[in-house]
Formats: C-alpha cells, structure tokens, sequence
C-alpha cells in the first residue's frame, strides 16, 4: 500500500530572472513500511524532493499525498502541525540545538503535543534507550562523538512516533563505524518498529540497506 | 589601495548590523553633544565677561545694596576710568514663568560700560528723554512682539507696586555670547519712587560695575575698593566679572557635575555598541583572517583592515551624529521655558570634542578584535567553521 | 510558550560577551533614567516635607520666592488678626513673621561660595515647626547675635562649627547649634532672632513672610476668602506651607526631569540599537537551529516568540542591574542651587516603588524595540535556506 504518492511534480527555483528547474515532472509511489534510497550526484535534486516529501518545501507542479494528505494544499501552519505528527528528520550535520541536553534535544518535539512533562520525559527516555543512548542523555550535543550525537538526533526524529523517517545523508559526517552503527539502527527501526524511511545518500553502503533504491538525475527519476 | 577595498567590502557585508552601528554611535554622539551643549551654556556668563570689569558688591550676598555715595569714591581711584551701577528689579511680567533680566541702570554711563550692547543712538536719546522709559534686548522684541512705544507692565515683588515702562530702545547684541533678552530702565525713577513710598530704601543700588583701563589692574582695584568700605556697614567684595559670574555657577555644580559625568557615560556606550559589533565582524572573521595570513598578509595589514574598518563605522556615525545634534539642540532650546538659556547654540569646542571622543573610540573598540586576529594560530584559525 | 523556556536563557547565557556587552549598555541607561527620576524625586521630598499640612504661608502675590516678598510690620499685625489662627495657651496667634536674607558662604575645601538662606524667626516660628530638632549645641538666645544652623550647611561650608562666628549685618553671629529638619529645606538655613536680623540689616519695618497654623486644616478655604476680603491685605496671597514649596521646587525639578529625560530617550535609542544588533547576530547565529525547529514542526510565530522573550529578557537583566546600582545613589546627597528661591539646596537621590516600576517598563521598552524587528525576521526565514546554511 503506497504511503507516499508523488504525481507530476517539479520544482524551479529562481535567480534574478533565470529559472533554474532542479525536478521535472517525477512521479512515483513507496509504499508503506519500505526502505527507500534515493540516490543521484551532487545537485541532482534530491535533497529538494525529500524536502518536498517532508512538507518544507513546495512544488511548482503536481501533488504529494503522505498517508492519505495532499501536503502541496495544506497551508503553511497546518503543514507545520502535520509535520510535528507525521515526520521525523534526521538531517546530515545532525542539527541538534546546542544549548539543550540530549534529553532535551529528544523531549523537544514533544512539546507540540499535548503530553504532560511525566509523559514527555517517559517518552524521551524511552527514545534513547531504543538508541542505544541510556547512560549519556543530560550530556551536551559537543560532548558527544558525531556517532552519538546522529543517535540523538535519531531518537529525537522517533519520539513522537511519526508516520514517516526522512533521512538526508544520514552519514554523510560519520567515519566508517558510527556509519555502520548507524545504518544498523535505520534498518531496525525499519524491520523492528516496521518505520517508513526515505533516505538520501551518497554512500553505496547505506544504499544497501534499503530495499529500494531510485536514482535522480537532472531532475529525472530513474 | 587593496585594504581600503577590503574595509569597505567588509564594513558593506552586513549592511543593516553596519548601518545600525552607526545609528548607534550617531545616537549617542548627539547626546553627548546636548549635553555638553547645555553646560556650555551654563558657563557663556563667564565666557561673556570682558576683562576690564570688576564688580563690585555687598559683601553678604548680592540682595543686600550699596549706597550711591560709593560711587564717587570708587570713581577716584587710580586706573578706574568709569563707574556703573544697577539694580536688580525682578517682578512679574505676564506671569511667573516669563523669565528675563530686568534692571535698572545709570543711564549715563551704562552703555558705554557694557559697549557689547549696541543701541543706535536715536533710541538711546529718546530712552534719556523720558523718566520711565526703557531700552529691551532684541530676542525680547520676538518673544512678545513688541515694538518702540509699546507699554511694558511690570507686577513689582522687590520693590512692590504695579510700574509702567515705555520701549524707546531695543538694543542688539554685539557678541554671540551676550544675553539679547535684558531690560533697562532709568534706576533714577526706581529712586523717585522709593523716596516717595519706601523713603528708607533710596538711595541704594545693587551693584557697580567698574571699568578699568587695564585689565591687569585689577587685583589691585578690587582690593583698593574694598578697603574703602571695609568695616563700614556696607562692606564690599569686588571681583573681575568672570569671577563673579563663576561664583554663581559653583552653586550649580552637582548638576554641571553629573552632567559631564553623564556625557562620559555615553561615551562608554558608544564604545559598547561598536565594540559589540567589532567583536561578532572578527569572530565571524576568524577563519578569513587565518586564510589571509596563509596568503602572506602581515599583522600590519590586519591591523589596517580592522581598525580601520571600525574607524570608518564610527567617522560615519560620529558624522551623521553631529549632523543630529543641532536640530536636536534646538528641540531642546524649544522645550525648555523661555528664558533660563537665552543663548543656545552648539559650540564648536563641543564638536570638536565629540569628533575626537567618536574617533578615539573607533580605535579602542578594534583593540580587542584586532588583539584576537593577531593572536590567533593560523591553524587554529582555518579549522573555525565560517 | 512552546519552545521551552531554557532554550532563551540558555542561549543568553552562550554568547557571553555579546549578551554581557549588551546588557551593560541598557543597564548604563535605565542608570542614568533611575538616576534622574530620583534626583527630582529626592528635590521633590526635600522641599515638600519643609512644609506641613496645618500651616499656611502668607507672602506678597507677585513674590516668587520668600526672599522677593515683603510684609510690612504693620500688615504683619493685620494678619495675625486673622480669623482661623491657632492660639497659644496664652491666647495670643501662633503666626510667625520671618525675614529671609541671603548671605554668602565659602564652600569647604576652596570650592568657592554658595548662597544660604537666614531666617528670622520666632518663638512661634519654632512651634510651626516640630521637625526641626538641635542635633548639636543648643538653640540660641532669644536677643542675642546667635545664631543655629543646619545640617546640610555644617557638612558643607567652612567657618561654621560651634563656637565660629560668621560676619554679616556689621556683626559677627556665633553658631552656637546645629539643627535638624529630618532631610527637608532647612537643614540648608541658618536661624536667627528675627529682631535681631532686622536691626543688624536695617530692616526694621518689614519681614519676608508669615507662617501661621490654622485652628482646623479643613478651615483653609475660610481663611484665605477672610483675607482676600480685607482691602488692605490685597496685595498678599495665602498658600498651604506645602503646596508653597511644592511650587519652590517646581523648576528646578522640571529641569532635571526634562534634561534628563531628553536625554534617557535619546540613550535608549542608542541601547535598543545596540540590542537590535545583538538580537539580529543571534538570529543570524541561529538560523540551523531556526530551521530545524521549523522542520520538527514548530511555527513561525513560536520563533517570534521565542527570540522576541529572549529580548525583552536582556532588557530585564540590564533593567535591574541599572535600578540596583542607581538605587547605591540613595546614600548620597546632593547639594545645589534652586532656581527659583537661588539659596542652597542639599536633597537626598530618593528612590520609590513607583521609580523601579517605570524604569523597569522603561528596560522592558527598550527590549521590545529592540527585539521585535530581528524577532520577525527570524520567524520569516525560509525553511529549506536556513537549513543549508552553515
């Protein structure tokens, strides 16, 4: 059963006057509970789709459907609330804010629910044992290993239990052992907690990981 | 000149942080000017005083007066060429709130003491002429529209009664520094009165004014004088003018103080905000410079950009703050009640004083940047991330 | 508030010297703002409890101040005649003809000299007046050339401890007391025999002023309709003791509030400058954290929100930092001319709930301003560029 639907999309972006077209015309489906790579050289596009399909982003053309939502016409506050219930990122540098604890890297995304503080912290706690990361959580992320601190990063993207992982470059900045560490932990969440992921990579070793694996490039899927 | 290139290029890189900098230092470089404005003008009494004048007054303290008899004894002594008097009248015009100096003087010898006030002479004949005639400086002529013939009404409180005087003159000042707001009258109809309603105050006046043909000869009048009356009931205290006029200021000195400790203060704000700012450009900056410094740039060219980078910012700002004190000056001028700074107008000691503090600060604010990017390990410097 | 509250402080506390340079600079000005407000609080207080609620003033209606009014002896007489007056026990008014004179005295340490008011005053002049208590030596006789000062002048001026005599009239006065008036005017007055001033300043056949005390304060308005009325008093005019030196400091306190308030706004421009630049660099530091915190679902207006608090904290910490240094100020006193009376004034800096309030509205003010602009752009940042920069 397809989870995501991408029909006829493409986007441009501008400069000055120039329109520069990154996606034309892509349409295709993943269905739910799969693996997915999305693979293609630098500039190929396809860190913009993924942000399309995380609802970041707009297209010019087409429409995307997540789970049953048209996110190209939800407005922009709704797509922020639709993002805190469907996605989980996990972004290449991590992005973890540096003033906050791992604990509270992890609880952050709870504050948009309506969960009370025990719920939160039963939920984040939880997060990061799934990660591997029980004993380290009041630690700061410059503290941290770049292994461990992607793990944070990876709980935080589980905590709230979103219907769908987006990864970009997941270990784009890790040496070989954290990588591997960390493709482990995806494939799990994927096969164990049977998550949806969609994931773009450089690294042949982390494309094979997912079941499926597309190439983009000049804006075409192939 | 390549650096020159590079300052500007930097200083352009964050326009709005640059352009607010520079508000900031313009903000506070029309504050300082303000307020040294306003002790300047505090002091313009002084800077108004001509050397060869000595006051000579009741040595208790100015309200008590002087018989007219001294006159003719201070007049004989040796270096003394004229001798002036005045009385201070005070009263109420209009209302309480209508501030100027209102006097009664020796018509005779008045003017040709206080030359500085020019009256053309047609008026000055017709002021003799009649008994309550009186001479307005021209800033008054403004403030109330008056004209020669116009009746001014003053509600007496010193020497009570309801008087009446006739402008026949209205004299300009010759100096910027002289008060265009006074009011002379004929001191002998102040004594006609007097003799008639209060005989025991006729008589006296308030003080003489004495001029002498050299300046240095007055720590010898003014002590001269004063013997003459010593341990009469009248005793004298006689002073050069500018010595007079800053002993009323030390009354107000807590207010000048913190005046002037007050425009130091924002002196430490301009340097905060331009320090501020050159701190975040050099840290932001930290992997450039090491880039620079692996190209072959010297510590000398560092220090040129970033110095002068901030030198810039603040001639710009010092600039535009400058430009911003005079309308603000007058604002001021606006808000205050006529009267208590007859004269306010910005002085050029007070800009030069705001160009060199702007400027000094400029410096001292890349100190600790420039301090940074010359210490700074090139390696250390290259592995900052932008 | 979504974005948890720690996330604010936190980062304030980060960028060290940036937040510190900052905060200093709004503190320097909610200083010089407190500072201000409490000097003219502090004239204010100091003149207005010279003056008490049960006496009246009489003086010349076009005198501004004591010194420019003249009573003769006679309506002196006419006044006390009055209805309304206090009686002693003995019957006669409790009304006080004074005489105020300014001598010159040479500030301590050469400073040169300042004007201070002496008072003739009587034994009823003592009795309107229960503040005042000798604090050293003893009052002086009654028709002798003694003469009682002070605090404030005793502090200040030379040539005026117990036992010196200070030259005026063609006499010499000898200090024989030091008074005080708990903080108001005249611990900066000198204190006399009214009769005795008189003579020595040939002065005999009038006064400055009457004080009295009104049987009941309700009958205020009685009394002053009773002296209008009589024809040969119309010339005088009839003030509540306070509401008169109310009005002594009006001038001198409008001046320091309206320099000091020109001032302080032109400061506080400079200091929400300052906070704008702060605030702009913090959300240009922070714009991965901006945008992910729009990716995990966060809105634009919680990015507001957030930085927009993180500026008006600043301006909070500045706020008290500048009212917790200006309010050391209140150990200090002042000394200086008041315009409209031109004698000696001595006033403590006095701080009030009402001034900590305003000038923490004030730092909150300048947080706002000075926030708000980088506060939108913040929360105008598109998602997908702020995640690419770094």
């Amino acid at each position: 059963m397809a989870i995501i639907s991408i029909a006829g999309v493409s986007k441009s972006y501008w400069r000055d006057s120039l329109e520069i077209p990154v996606l034309r015309n892509i349409t295709f489906a993943i269905a739910e509970g799969e693996f997915f790579g999305l693979m293609g050289p630098s500039g190929s596009g396809k860190t913009t789709l993924l942000n399309l399909i995380a609802g970041i982003d707009r297209p010019s053309d087409g429409t995307i459907t997540v789970a049953g939502t048209d996110v190209t016409a939800l407005s922009e506050s709704m797509l922020a609330r639709w993002r805190a219930t469907n996605i989980g990122f996990v972004f290449q540098f991590y992005n973890l804010m540096p003033v906050l604890t791992a604990f509270e890297n992890v609880e952050l995304p709870l504050f948009l629910t309506k969960l009370s503080k025990n719920e939160r912290k039963e939920r984040a706690e939880f997060a990061l044992e799934v990660v591997g990361l029980g004993d380290r959580i009041h630690h700061y992320p410059k503290q941290l290993s770049g292994g461990q601190e992607q793990r944070v990063a990876i709980a935080r993207a589980i905590v709230a239990d979103p219907t769908l992982l987006v990864a970009d470059e997941p270990t784009g900045d890790l040496d070989k052992v954290s990588a591997e560490e960390i493709l482990k932990l995806l494939e799990r969440l994927n096969t164990e907690f049977k998550k949806t992921i969609v994931m773009v990579t450089h690294d042949p070793r982390a494309a094979d990981k997912a079941h499926v694996v597309k190439h983009l490039d000049k804006g075409e899927l192939s | 000149m390549i650096i020159l290139k590079l300052i500007l290029k930097n200083a352009l890189r964050h326009k709005l942080r640059t352009a607010l900098t520079m508000l900031g230092i313009a903000v506070a470089v029309s504050a300082f000017g303000l307020l040294q404005t306003v002790v300047q003008m505090w002091y313009l009494g002084v800077e108004a005083s001509a050397a060869n004048r000595l006051i000579a007054r009741h040595s208790v303290s100015f309200i008590f007066p002087l018989p007219l008899a001294y006159r003719d004894r201070i007049a004989k002594i040796p270096g003394v060429e004229n001798v002036t008097y005045a009385n201070w009248f005070g009263g109420v015009y209009i209302d309480k709130k209508q501030f100027f100096a209102r006097m009664a003087i020796d018509n005779e010898t008045f003017f040709d003491v206080y030359p500085e006030l020019v009256v053309p002479k047609d008026q000055l004949e017709s002021f003799n002429r009649e008994r309550n005639a009186c001479i307005i400086g021209e800033d008054l002529v403004k403030r109330y529209n008056l004209k020669l013939g116009d009746i001014v009404p003053i509600d007496g409180d010193i020497y009570p009664g309801k008087w009446e005087f006739v402008v026949r003159g209205i004299y300009r000042p010759r100096d910027k520094m002289t008060d265009p707001s006074n009011m002379f009258f004929h001191w002998k109809y102040l004594d006609e009165q007097l003799k008639a309603d209060w005989p025991e105050r006729a008589g006296a006046i308030g003080w003489y004014v004495i001029w002498i043909s050299n300046p240095s000869d007055a720590p010898r009048v003014s002590e001269q004088v004063d013997q003459l009356f010593a341990n009469s009931s009248a005793e004298t205290k006689t002073e050069t003018e500018r010595s007079f006029q800053q002993g009323f200021i030390a009354s107000a000195g807590a207010i000048l103080t913190a005046m002037n400790f007050i425009s130091f203060v924002i002196i430490g704000i301009i340097m905060l905000v331009l320090g501020n700012t050159m701190i975040m450009a050099a840290r932001e900056r930290t992997r450039e410079f090491a880039v620079m410094k692996t190209l072959g740039f010297k510590t000398g060219h560092l220090i040129g950009l970033i110095g002068g980078e901030s030198l810039i910012i603040s001639a710009i700002g010092s600039a535009i703050g400058l430009a911003l004190t005079f309308p603000i000056t007058e604002g001021f001028a606006t808000v205050l009640p006529k009267g208590w700074f007859p004269i306010f107008h910005v002085q050029t000691t007070t800009l030069i004083l705001a160009c060199a503090a702007a400027l000094l600060v400029g410096l001292a604010a890349s100190l600790f940047p420039i301090q940074r990017a010359v210490k700074t390990r090139i390696v250390d410097g290259l592995r900052q991330l932008g | 508030m979504k974005i948890p509250f720690k996330y604010t402080v936190r980062n304030l506390l980060t960028r060290r010297l940036t937040t510190g340079l900052t905060v200093i600079g709004i503190a320097l000005v909610v200083f010089v703002f407190t500072a201000v407000l409490m000097m003219a609080e502090g004239v204010r207080k100091t003149l207005i409890s010279t003056g008490s609620e049960e006496n009246v003033m009489i003086l010349r209606k076009s005198a501004t101040a004591e010194i420019t009014s003249i009573i003769s002896v006679e309506d002196v007489n006419i006044i006390k005649a009055l209805p309304h007056i206090a009686q002693r026990p003995d019957g006669k008014p409790i009304a006080s003809g004074e005489g105020v004179v300014i001598v010159n005295l040479n500030y301590q340490k050469g400073k040169g000299f300042g004007n201070v008011t002496v008072r003739g005053v009587t034994p009823e002049g003592m009795t309107l007046r229960p503040q005042v208590k000798l604090v050293q030596g003893r009052m002086f006789q009654w028709g002798s050339r003694e003469i009682v000062i002070g605090q404030s002048i005793y502090k200040r001026f030379e040539g005026v401890t117990l036992g010196e005599k200070i030259k005026y009239g063609g006499d010499l006065w000898t200090v024989v007391g030091v008074m005080d008036s708990d903080g108001s005017g005249f611990d900066s007055e000198i204190w006399g025999d009214v009769d005795q001033l008189s003579q020595a300043f040939g002065r005999l056949s009038a006064v400055s002023i009457v004080l009295l005390r009104l049987d009941n304060p309700g009958n205020f308005d009685d009394f002053k309709a009773a002296l209008t009325k009589d024809i040969r008093l119309q010339y005088f005019d009839a003030k509540r003791e306070k509401q008169f030196y109310d009005e002594q400091s009006e001038d001198l306190a409008f001046f320091i509030r309206i320099l000091g308030t020109v001032v302080t706004i032109i400061f506080s421009a400079g200091a929400m400058i300052g906070a704008m630049i702060t605030m702009y660099a913090a959300v240009s530091n922070r714009t991965v954290d901006i945008g992910t915190l729009r990716a995990l679902g966060f809105r634009r207006r919680n990015i507001l929100w957030t930085f927009f608090v993180e500026s008006i904290f600043l301006a909070l910490f500045g706020g008290a930092a500048g009212i917790v240094i200006a309010s050391i100020l209140q150990f200090f006193s002042v000394s200086m001319i008041n315009f409209t009376s031109f004698t000696e004034l001595a006033f403590k800096f006095a701080i009030s709930p009402g001034i900590i309030f305003r000038s923490f509205v004030f730092a909150v003010v300048m947080g706002i301003f000075g926030g708000f602009l980088p506060a939108v752009r913040a929360s105008r940042l598109n998602i997908v560029n702020a995640l690419r920069s770094t």
